[in-house]
């Protein structure tokens, strides 16, 4: 693979704290290499802004390697930017070329407030697995793992909306900010398993009440998010978690 | 003062279960009034304070991330160990204590060990429970693979997402229990104080990462699960925000550091590719599974891995290692790699780094499918589509990883790979129950020394902080705190709160004030290079010194020409990594002078002075079969304590896998 070294301009949003409004401020960056990744990139331009005298540009990111689902930048009008199913610490400076500007910002909605720079809170989401995305079982009382066989395939559906990061990109990409494909990987990764079986109803119900309570706006079916997901998360999740929300308040469920 | 290792007495197998069946409990009334904060909310923390919660004590968590769910147990990618013997191929409770205690090269507590590996099936059991999704057979039953160091099948996965999906089973359990109010949780908080009052640990002084206030917090028992400090090399696979802030400060208020020096180099990372490269990332082990590792038998032979003819490859760990093969532990494997590349048959630009090769995996994997969807007759092209389609399956993850990060297709090209810094054996020195040498202060998971000698197995980490969190201190905690049932909840204006505070934000200042030239980054560069160059994979007297007085060096640079930009009281990431780089310098100090005078090689501590004529590691049992703990006496001053290690089920004997 060839490597090339490249100049860019950045337009980076810039905004104190919750307090003050924001704005748009314009950096020139030179001599990246196609080899850094997104990050390694704005690590190049701190250091230069803080061998300036000015304050670094606040981001969120910590393993930097895809998992961790802490950073969080909306790249050109992308969320994680122009690669699929990759996170802005995966996404690396080959994709750009010599003189490019690229235009980053903070999540976006109403439930992320932002805290600084391109920094947001996404503590809602923790409360809203707070709400029921759990299996009610306390250390010490499980049986033996094998003694419950579950076929492959439902727990390889399971696993694979149990992959879901929880970094927001699904909320940052939809025009609503809605949550649903964040809400109904949870959903989706319980209901699939005979473990989260009993609770499944009320947990249903209880976590579709918080995602609303948060200030999260309604699924309209877009496909933004599953389009924007680092991981994959399918849209099926959705129809999955529609299902088993009317099936929980039809039954006459009680909230938990 | 004397080390007292606290191990109960008997068989090696009835400790625990008389342990757990007379230590001391509190009763649920007391409980309610017993306070205990727990830092870091990895596996360790996240599943002790989920644990802790349930059995009715009042927790407050603490976690630097923006959510619990972030911390960096999440990365771990191959699988969690446990001696379920699923697979009927002779594995037992008897055989993970004895791999673990071999794999870590007779550098660990047998009492500690034993009891891991008899809770390591709980953990499975627990963790299905919770709906965690590990990978299954067709059957429904649980899936396993084969990790480093044994020769059983014991390790149990989630595709390379293994870490992930047991911390969010912890998670939940964490969020569930404050939905129900047991567990109070601050995220963007970090702990840059603990608050002795008597001689006992009772709370901390915690920085609240958004606003930058300080805020002091009462705690009968303050639970350290802050996990691993490689990042003291500046380039590793830990987190950025991965740090030994809490540890140290533990460590300078009384708490002993257990054997410092001993580090695990990861034998498969991705190499490092220039000078802007901020962190290495890991290639699981698991893949040594199916993957072969090899180099040209040609130095400096610079051609394509697809043009050089199978009898000119050496498969160097299966010739030197045929018992084991690619399945040698890590500290074997990475020092077999850096011989290969020092000795000039490197591959790749940088010339450091050796092929991790998947051709023969894909080829064997396709004619088993082709052979199972009854087509035998396939043509090659067709059988190694099938092939790749089930490596795939594997690894899928990891192949994607690579493929982002280097841009070469791993699926067509062998990876190239070469060691890297991945976690920490030392830490925290703690007793049986988990306790340090500060009385209620204790230390869980990688941020304690315990459990992997010399050098951890592969999939042994998930296993450790679980079974500490989810089974170890709801016990030992209890034990202790029967006797704590009469101290009423001190309230935070007690004097030593006040003053603690006062050292913490007098610190802070001196730091904000110093307003020097150099970034905080360029500290943590330069530290994490003469880590490195001098107390990495090879170890000797002579850089070791040089190392000493070259971190003396740049602490006294460090604390007159750091620049810190912006204000103490607002989010500032820059005055949270520069604490953490000033407490790194100081560890990096400690580090060389216990690998200085451990004058042995053993596990992942390789001194160049001590070796076999065929390069592998030579202990020394007489002189240095011991804990080394060091104690703090102010700024570079450390003093030795020993704790002797007495094997009294597995006699210490070179450790070979040839």
């Amino acid at each position: 693979m060839q490597h090339y070294n490249m100049n860019l301009t950045l337009k980076v949003w810039r905004q104190r704290n919750n307090k003050v409004k924001g704005h748009f401020e314009t950096f020139q960056v030179k001599n990246i290499s196609s080899e850094m990744s997104f990050l390694e990139m704005f690590d190049v331009l701190n250091e230069q802004l803080v061998a300036e005298g000015k304050d670094p540009i606040a981001f969120d990111h910590d393993c930097r390697e895809g998992i961790c689902g802490m950073c969080s930048m909306h790249i050109n009008g992308r969320s994680h930017g122009p690669w699929d199913q990759t996170t802005t610490c995966q996404l690396h400076m080959r994709e750009y070329k010599d003189g490019d500007t690229i235009v980053v910002e903070p999540w976006r909605a109403n439930a992320f407030p932002v805290i600084r720079d391109l920094v947001v809170d996404r503590s809602s989401f923790d409360r809203i697995i707070a709400a029921g995305g759990y299996v009610s079982v306390n250390t010490g009382n499980a049986v033996d793992a094998n003694a419950l066989p579950i076929e492959k395939q439902k727990a390889d559906e399971s696993f694979a909306a149990a992959s879901c990061i929880g970094c927001g990109a699904c909320v940052a990409a939809c025009p609503n900010a809605s949550a649903m494909l964040f809400v109904s990987a949870k959903i989706a990764h319980l209901a699939l398993l005979p473990q989260g079986d009993p609770e499944r109803k009320v947990r249903a119900v209880n976590m579709v009440q918080q995602m609303d309570t948060e200030g999260f706006g309604s699924c309209t079916n877009i496909g933004a998010c599953e389009a924007e997901c680092p991981k994959g998360i399918s849209l099926e999740n959705i129809a999955r978690l529609n299902r088993e929300y009317v099936g929980a308040v039809f039954s006459g469920s009680p909230r938990g | 003062m004397a080390l007292n290792s606290k191990i109960p007495a008997g068989p090696i197998d009835a400790k625990w279960k008389t342990y757990k069946s007379t230590c001391k409990l509190v009763n649920p009334a007391n409980k309610r009034q017993l306070e205990i904060i727990v830092v870091g909310t990895g596996l360790a923390g996240a599943s002790a304070a989920a644990s802790l919660g349930e059995m009715g004590y009042k927790v407050k968590a603490f976690c630097f991330q923006d959510s619990p769910r972030r911390a960096h147990s999440i990365a771990a990618q191959g699988g969690i160990n446990a001696a379920k013997n699923y697979q009927n191929d002779g594995d037992s409770t008897y055989r993970l204590f004895y791999d673990t205690i071999k794999g870590g090269d007779y550098r660990a507590r047998e009492g500690n060990v034993h009891r891991l590996a008899e809770v390591s099936a709980s953990i499975i059991d627990q963790c299905v429970a919770q709906g965690v999704p590990f990978a299954r057979e067709y059957g429904g039953l649980l899936s396993n693979r084969s990790f480093g160091g044994t020769q059983v099948q014991r390790t149990f996965y989630a595709a390379g997402q293994t870490g992930q999906q047991l911390l969010i089973g912890a998670y939940q359990a964490l969020e569930r229990q404050v939905a129900l109010g047991t567990v109070e949780m601050y995220s963007r908080h970090e702990m840059l104080e603990v608050v002795k009052i008597d001689g006992k640990a009772r709370g901390i002084i915690a920085r609240n990462l958004v606003t930058g206030e300080l805020e002091r917090h009462f705690g009968h028992a303050v639970l350290l699960c802050t996990g691993g400090y490689g990042n003291v090399f500046y380039l590793s696979t830990n987190a950025m925000g991965s740090n030994v802030t809490a540890a140290w400060k533990a460590h300078r208020q009384g708490a002993f550091f257990g054997n410092p020096c001993f580090t695990q180099i990861h034998p498969t990372c991705i190499p490092v590719s220039g000078d802007h490269q901020s962190k290495l990332t890991l290639m699981s082990e698991s893949l040594r599974n199916d993957g072969r590792i090899w180099v040209p038998k040609k130095q400096g032979d610079n051609r394509k891995p697809t043009d050089i003819a199978e009898e000119e490859r050496d498969y160097y760990l299966e010739r030197r290692y045929p018992a084991f093969g690619n399945l040698v532990p890590r500290d074997v494997a990475s020092r077999a790699a850096k011989e290969r590349c020092d000795a000039g048959y490197g591959v790749g630009s940088s010339k450091m780094a050796v092929y991790l090769d998947f051709a023969a995996a894909i080829e064997r994997y396709g004619k088993i499918e082709a052979n199972k969807q009854g087509k035998g007759n396939l043509d090659k092209a067709s059988i190694i589509a099938l092939g790749k389609d089930v490596v795939k399956e594997k690894y899928g993850n990891l192949f994607d990883m690579y493929a982002k990060i280097t841009g070469e297709n791993p699926y067509e090209v062998p990876m190239r790979i070469y060691p890297a810094v991945h976690y920490t054996m030392g830490g925290l020195w703690v007793d049986y129950e988990l306790m340090t040498t500060v009385p209620n202060l204790y230390a869980l998971g990688e941020a304690n020394f315990s459990d992997h000698g010399a050098n951890r197995l592969g999939a042994s980490a998930l296993m450790q902080g679980l079974a500490d969190g989810y089974f170890v201190i709801p016990y030992t905690l209890g034990n202790n705190l029967a006797d704590d049932i009469r101290t009423k909840a001190i309230p935070t204006d007690h004097p030593a709160f006040v003053a603690a505070e006062k050292e913490v934000s007098d610190r802070i200042n001196r730091m904000m004030n110093i307003k020097g030239k150099e970034s905080v980054e360029s500290f943590h560069k330069r530290l994490g290079k003469i880590m490195w160059d001098k107390c990495g994979m090879g170890r000797n007297a002579k850089g070791l010194e040089e190392a000493i007085r070259e971190i003396q060096a740049l602490r006294k640079e460090f604390w007159s020409n750091v620049r810190i930009p912006g204000e103490v009281k607002e989010f500032n990431p820059e005055l949270d990594k520069a604490g953490r780089v000033a407490d790194f310098i100081e560890l990096g100090e400690l580090m060389c002078k216990d690998a200085l005078h451990r004058e042995e090689s053993c596990g992942g501590h390789f001194r160049e002075e001590s070796q076999t004529e065929d390069g592998e590691a030579l202990r020394d049992d007489e002189k240095f079969m011991y804990v080394a703990a060091w104690e703090f006496k102010g700024e570079s001053q450390f003093e030795l304590h020993k704790e002797t290690l007495d094997y009294e089920v597995v006699h210490p004997s070179a450790r070979s896998y040839k």
